[in-house]
């Protein structure tokens, strides 16, 4: 009895931002869905280009409010790269609103964000205690680890934090590995970026990378590098339980979303086994999975656990 | 505008200082500083030598400690900036937040540099390691065009280096993981990009292979050239065509814009290279030293001198150059 006390609560689980650039539709399609998955919270907003506006600020204010109407909590996710006075000004209005918790994905919405509760994504670059101990003292309630951070550090900086702070792992979706200036889907388009002709909406995962043998390797998301793989924490379950992550982000990808939270959720309570699971998302990823990021070894590598699954 | 030159080691440091830098910029011996390379930075003894060298000359030294502290080697970057604190360093470059705070509470009187590896290329973001680790200057991550560096410099307190010459590097540097997700090893947390251990050539008779972390980054066909096998300026198959899908492997060189560089007040211009030999760094220092002395003179008459340029395409990685993202059409 006392062990099942001292047992960390399951992690709850979320849903990341959408990535890619999908029509307006599809987006809207997409939220109507996830509001009846068990996903426990929603991240909502452009993160990548902000050349991409299919969606305002206050469509996503309006999709975030119905999140909180169907009992979820709702976040509002920022651009990762601010470069221009433009970008700047959106990223000042998203944070001054107080409705909702803002996810801050540069160092420039901490400026905005300080003394209000907020949530530092996974490209803030959180890598020890001193770090999270400076951002709690800011507001920082909630952090996604940065994914190419495994499990060693995950635990360091769990036994560091402070009470109420919550950590949240990538646990599904092609890894966010790099940001550019260049656009690199209309690079490979022959397009200049100020002409881009939204040429990402091609992709709906992004475009695939492959190398010169063939392998899968990156996608490329506009100015967003991505891994052709798919990150999947799903054989690390119990490991993430046991340590006491609170959060698993979950990374839209166009199709079989709601089917993958439902692998993650069975999979949490026990209702289906880690095989059955991983048999579902293999089939529903576009290159094949991967979790060596996890184990410290390179984000392409699979772990044992994942090998014998 | 100060000139800021690369030093790998004492005798490059001695080249710098001789060829007209007004900065150098170093690293100790170990994973705290982004260029973590066999053979390469500073021991105690060097790093005395090399302060007496440059000081007697009126050059600053700084030391980067610009990589990303773990828990698990936290005491490395704490032991790193006491050391730079005792040597009393004209600056210390920095990235990380948690070092930046142990930093500034514990040496306020250090003169603390915001590196390129911190990611900060807005004035909120810059605004921000100001307000909280008083920063003294800030280099910037080579992603903004001339036009927005010269805009960032009208709305920040804080003094602003740019990238002049050197590598390019076409991801927002310190939060770029294409190293580690092949390897295990990126800059952040190692000190390297595409750490040299990683890689692997094999002459197959497809061409010659270049895998890093086993992913082939590279083949090319006998007799082309090859470079340092960086992931990004690599060649893979996008849509059935094999092409550079991120970036030619071209270096960074800013000559030719060097009066609007001059004239949107940028404070300092960084060379890049502490990896490079140190006949590199004789030669760039020599050439941007007088390129920035002419262009001082003479800003709207200016013009780099061809002997400028073969110099600099000597030493170039790859055989061409580029004005990179801070010319629009790049991007």
């Amino acid at each position: 009895m006392d062990s099942m006390q001292s047992q960390p609560p399951r992690p709850r689980l979320s849903l990341g931002p959408i990535l890619y650039h999908w029509p307006r539709e599809q987006v809207l399609d997409f939220y109507a869905e996830m509001l009846e998955t068990t996903v426990d919270v929603i991240y909502l907003g452009e993160t990548v280009c902000s050349k991409r506006r299919l969606l305002r600020p206050e469509d996503y204010w309006e999709l975030a409010e119905r999140v909180v109407a169907a009992g979820k909590q709702a976040v509002i996710s920022t651009l990762a790269l601010i470069e221009s006075d433009g970008e700047l000004k959106t990223l000042k209005r998203i944070c001054a609103d107080e409705r909702f918790l803002v996810e801050a994905n540069d160092l420039g919405a901490l400026e905005f964000l300080e003394g209000r509760p907020f949530v530092a994504g996974h490209s803030i670059n959180l890598y020890n205690q001193r770090t999270l101990s400076f951002l709690v003292a800011r507001g920082l309630k909630r952090w996604v680890l940065p994914v190419e951070l495994g499990r060693e550090t995950a635990a360091d900086l769990l036994a560091a934090r402070a009470d109420g702070v919550e950590c949240e792992l990538f646990a599904f979706g092609r890894l966010p590995l790099a940001y550019s200036a260049r656009c690199f889907t209309a690079y490979n388009r022959d397009l200049p970026k100020d002409d881009c002709r939204f040429c990402c909406a091609d992709y709906p995962d992004g475009l695939l990378v492959a190398t010169q043998d063939g392998e899968p390797f990156l996608a490329l998301n506009g100015i967003q590098t991505q891994s052709a793989g798919t990150h999947n924490l799903l054989p690390s379950l119990q490991e993430v339980t046991r340590m006491g992550v609170d959060l698993l982000r979950i990374s839209p990808q166009s199709q079989n979303t709601a089917g993958i939270i439902d692998v993650f959720a069975a999979c949490l309570t026990g209702d289906m086994d880690l095989a059955a699971g991983m048999s579902k998302l293999r089939d529903w990823t576009p290159s094949g999975l991967c979790d060596g990021y996890w184990t410290g070894q390179a984000g392409i590598a699979n772990s044992p656990m994942e090998r014998q699954l | 505008m100060e000139l800021v030159c690369p030093a790998g080691n004492l005798p490059s440091l001695k080249a710098a200082v001789d060829n007209g830098a007004d900065a150098v910029y170093i690293g100790f011996r170990d994973d705290t500083n982004a260029r973590h390379f066999a053979g390469l930075n500073f021991g105690d003894k060097q790093i005395r030598e090399g302060l007496k060298y440059a000081r007697d000359r009126k050059v600053k030294v700084f030391v980067a400690v610009n990589t990303y502290a773990q828990p698990s080697g936290w005491s490395r970057w704490t032991a790193a900036v006491d050391r730079a604190a005792d040597l009393a360093v004209d600056a210390l470059i920095l990235a990380d937040m948690g070092v930046l705070d142990y930093a500034a509470e514990r040496h306020p009187n250090l003169n603390l540099h915001l590196s390129v590896q911190g990611s900060a290329t807005n004035p909120a973001a810059i605004g921000f390691m100001h307000r909280h680790f008083g920063i003294r200057r800030v280099v910037v991550p080579r992603v903004l065009s001339l036009a927005q560096v010269a805009n960032l410099i009208e709305n920040v307190e804080v003094p602003v280096e740019i990238f002049g010459f050197g590598s390019l590097c076409v991801m927002v540097e310190g939060r770029c993981l294409l190293s580690s997700y092949a390897s295990g090893q990126s800059p952040n947390t190692y000190g390297a990009c595409s750490p040299a251990a990683h890689v692997e050539w094999r002459d197959t008779p497809q061409g010659q292979e270049t895998r890093l972390g086993g992913v082939l980054i590279e083949r090319r066909g006998h007799g082309e050239p090859a470079g340092y096998p960086t992931l990004c300026k690599g060649r893979f198959a996008v849509e059935g065509e094999i092409r550079h899908a991120i970036e030619e492997p071209t270096s960074l060189n800013t000559l030719d814009i060097l009066p609007g560089i001059l004239a949107a007040g940028v404070s300092a211009i960084k060379l890049e290279g502490r990896q490079r030999s140190t006949r590199y760094v004789s030669q760039v220092t020599r050439v941007w030293r007088e390129a920035i002395d002419a262009c001082k003179r003479n800003p709207q008459a200016f013009r780099p001198k061809e002997s400028w340029h073969q110099t600099l395409a000597q030493v170039s990685e790859g055989a061409q150059t580029t004005i990179g993202p801070y010319h629009r059409p790049w991007h």
